[in-house]
């Protein structure tokens, strides 16, 4: 029900809004839902609202996780 | 809901509702001569040489957009309907429609893009009007052209000439020009955003020419995106056509946008592309011939025709799943699911 | 796309749907096919769209519930906001509710026919609209679930912060965790695991489903709306019943923390207060809505304006209740595909692109088509 695309901070305002990219693509956000934003962030972007953080770290495990179950298939000589 | 009563926006999307007021309204008044099969361009019987004639309407908000105006759009939009139809541009008339207060500045940008696009491709405005409404009637102008042209000889396209086994190309990105204007008229405040692709393919088709008995069809996907040409094409024809996802073309901009918006790039319009039917023996020597061009450069195999299922247009996914693609509903609706 | 592409990566998802096969395979001998929901609407969007279903093994089924915020809005809600427009009052509204059907029209009809309808992707657009013309009154069609709630609600603070007085919301606010109470309530419930939304989670936390997944002993499975996300997730799904445990499990940690977003939390606890709720398909639950808490009143559509959101009509013969509590798959409604199509919606499922039916129509029918 909730279209949300992860994008990241490039500039954050006092006033609560700030910028974000994808792809060079840069939006108008409202960063008010998220505690202190830092340009660098990763969030998810909602109807124009950041909503949540997106953790780079447990991305890029699930990411690792992800290769190595099509790595080990391969391997095995199981393309599905 | 019933068949509405009323003119909605979505009737003028080029998707299903288009299509049903043109076979409700337009087909039973004025099908029985070169209309009936609703080419972009028609080809006048009883001419000497013969001759190829088209008309289009441009009423894009804003009327200045990334990567182009109304005025280059307007001549672009005809050369490329005449170009589909295997023809090579000669004239343009030129109509607008002005509203009152427009400012004179805004007129000679959109005058001088005219003139610059049509110098571009060889074509000559070679009649006009202009008339203007008062204020709140429209929408600070409106332009239609139409457009002559010769056939180009060696082409004879037609839908019903398509086999199994023939090759889908697209002449390049997908989506650019709908999404840009989006971008500028929905005011989403994007920055950087996708570009539109206006531009003209007439050189692609003149490239095209040495091959031109290998190709059976031709069409630059404008409103209703590629979903809605390629919906055309198998609708009702013993065959289907099926897409890889993974060989669409899009440009990165254009993918952004779309992904937060919640918008299929196949339906999205462009204005300087075409999607082209041909048999396979044919497709790499076409597809060389495109790219050597600079509006070809993007030139990609984007699937094939197949014996079934019938009329419907599936695609494989990303993932290697299958899905149908339809022809959309009309309009371009930002969501949020 | 940083964090979106890698989601989509094609030898993953093979590897994904020959696990989903293995785990699949203890499950296979049972009298039915082991269902699975998948909650929310952008789920329902994604399968289709990646052709997810097709990957699956036959007695594996993927079932779609009440996840579309505009489904479920009941017909009255819509016809509340073509009254509003017809007073004059300037309706601001997301893309996806403009189609839907009413009791008897639409909002794409009303604008047609001159009505004032604005679509906007951000509820910020309302607030310009506002300021431009203070002497219009502006409302914003104010649906959604978790997610959508505090974007929206935060109208209120601004609105009050500009001093404009002539925005106000019309609420029809959700909340996921009653839903799923009012489907586990049914007695024939026949779904064996929830694939549980994404962002809506990401504003409830994980945690949310404890409860839920204890009373009822039913897998929860937060996942993404990527496809991988989506195949891991049933993949989590199957273990679980081959283990024969029904725990929640977020497997969307890059977004989804077990307590959720607090600052949004805080933000929809200070402006609204739960409501019931009426849900096309499930009818009314109790506590499953959100509206502004009293003092906010003069940002209340209804008080504001004089009006009440009473049930609607529905179009006879639209079996959306039954689709969107699973009872039914869309083909399975006589209507589906003949009368009913996204270019003439019967129901609203039909309409919003995430709709159950829409999205079985446009993505689907080759997909069930199994050989
Ligand atoms: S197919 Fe149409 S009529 Fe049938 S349940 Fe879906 S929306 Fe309602």
């Amino acid at each position: 029900m909730c279209l949300g695309i992860p994008m990241k901070i490039v500039a954050v305002d006092p006033a609560g809004t700030g910028t974000v990219e994808l792809d060079g693509v840069r939006h108008a956000v409202d960063l008010t839902l998220i505690e202190t934003p830092k340009s660098g962030d990763h969030v998810i972007v909602h109807a124009g609202f950041a909503i949540e953080r997106l953790d780079p770290a447990e991305a890029d495990a699930r990411i690792e996780l992800f290769r190595s179950l099509a790595e080990s298939r391969e391997r095995d000589g199981d393309g599905g | 809901m019933t068949t509405p009563d009323r003119i909605l926006l979505a009737h003028g999307g080029g998707g299903r509702l288009t299509a049903a007021l043109i076979a409700d309204e337009i087909v039973p008044r004025f099908g029985a001569g070169p209309l009936a099969s609703l080419p972009d361009a028609a080809r006048l019987p009883g001419m000497a040489g013969g001759l190829v004639f088209t008309t289009d309407s441009y009423v894009v908000q804003p009327a200045v957009f990334p990567g182009g105006d109304i005025g280059a759009l307007a001549v672009h939009g005809t050369v490329n309907d005449l170009a589909v139809s295997g023809a090579e541009p000669r004239w343009i008339s030129l109509a607008m429609i002005l509203e009152e207060g427009l400012p004179l500045a805004t007129l000679r940008r959109v005058l001088d893009s005219i003139r610059a696009a049509a110098d571009a491709c060889g074509v000559a405005v070679a009649t006009g009007d202009t008339k203007v409404v008062p204020h709140g009637q429209c929408d600070g102008l409106y332009i239609n052209t139409a457009g002559l042209g010769e056939p180009i000889p060696g082409y004879r396209l037609s839908a019903d000439a398509i086999r199994p086994g023939d090759a889908v190309l697209a002449s390049g990105t997908l989506g650019d020009h709908g999404m840009a204007v989006l971008c500028a008229r929905e005011r989403l405040q994007v920055a950087s955003g996708p570009v539109s692709d206006t531009g003209t393919i007439h050189r692609l088709v003149r490239a095209a020419t040495p091959w031109a008995a290998s190709v059976r069809f031709m069409r630059d996907p404008t409103r209703g995106g590629a979903a809605a040409v390629l919906n055309e094409i198998a609708g009702g024809r013993p065959f289907g056509i099926a897409l890889r996802e993974d060989a669409l073309p899009f440009a990165p901009a254009a993918r952004s946008v779309a992904e937060t918006l919640g918008i299929d790039l196949l339906h999205v319009p462009s204005e300087g592309r075409m999607l082209a039917v041909v048999a396979p023996d044919a497709a790499d020597a076409i597809l060389a011939a495109w790219r050597a061009l600079p509006e070809g450069a993007g030139s990609t195999r984007i699937g094939a025709v197949t014996a079934g299922p019938a009329g419907a247009v599936v695609m494989e996914t990303l993932i290697g799943g299958r899905r149908l693609v339809d022809m959309p509903l009309g309009e371009l609706l930002p969501r949020i699911c | 796309m940083k964090y979106v592409d890698a989601f989509r990566d094609p030898a993953a998802a093979r590897a994904l749907a020959g696990r989903i096969r293995e785990a699949a395979a203890p499950l296979a001998g049972r009298s039915r096919p082991v269902q699975i929901m998948e909650v929310c609407g952008s789920h329902t969007m994604a399968i289709g769209r990646y052709g997810i279903r097709g990957l699956l093994p036959p007695h594996l089924r993927l079932i779609s519930g009440p996840g579309c915020p505009v489904c479920v809005t009941d017909a009255g809600y819509i016809d509340a906001a073509l009254e509003l427009a017809s007073r004059g009052v300037e309706i601001c509204t997301f893309g996806d509710l403009i189609n839907v059907p009413g009791s008897d029209t639409s909002l794409a009809a009303a604008r047609s026919r001159g009505a004032a309808v604005t679509v906007c992707y951000s509820p910020l657009e309302a607030v310009e609209r506002a300021r431009r013309d203070p002497a219009r009154e502006v409302v914003f069609l104010a649906v959604g679930f978790e997610t959508t709630v505090a974007p929206v609600v935060s109208l209120v603070d601004r609105a009050a912060a500009e001093g404009l007085g002539n925005l106000s919301l019309l609420t029809a606010f959700k909340l996921v965790p009653p839903a799923l109470e009012a489907l586990a309530a049914a007695p024939d419930l026949a779904i064996d695991a929830f694939l549980c939304p994404a962002h809506v989670s990401a504003i409830i936390g994980a945690d949310a489903y404890r409860p839920f997944a204890g009373r009822h002993r039913r897998p929860c499975v937060v996942a993404g709306f990527e496809p991988l996300d989506i195949l891991y997730g049933i993949e989590g799904i199957l273990r679980q019943l081959d283990a024969g445990e029904a725990r929640v499990e977020n497997q969307y940690s890059r977004v989804v923390t077990a307590a959720g977003n607090r600052r949004a939390q805080a933000l929809i606890e200070r402006l609204l207060r739960p409501v019931d709720a009426i849900w096309r398909g499930l009818g009314p639950v109790p506590a499953s809505g959100l509206g502004l808490r009293p003092e906010f009143a003069a940002y209340d559509a209804e008080n504001r304006h004089g009006l009440r959101v009473g049930p609607g009509r529905d179009a006879p013969g639209c079996r959306c209740g039954d689709v969107i509590s699973g009872r039914l798959t869309p083909p399975e409604c006589p209507l589906f595909g003949r009368r009913c199509t996204p270019a003439s919606p019967v129901g609203p499922c039909m309409v919003s692109s995430e709709g159950s039916c829409a999205a079985w129509y446009k993505y689907g029918r080759i997909a069930t088509e199994r050989p």
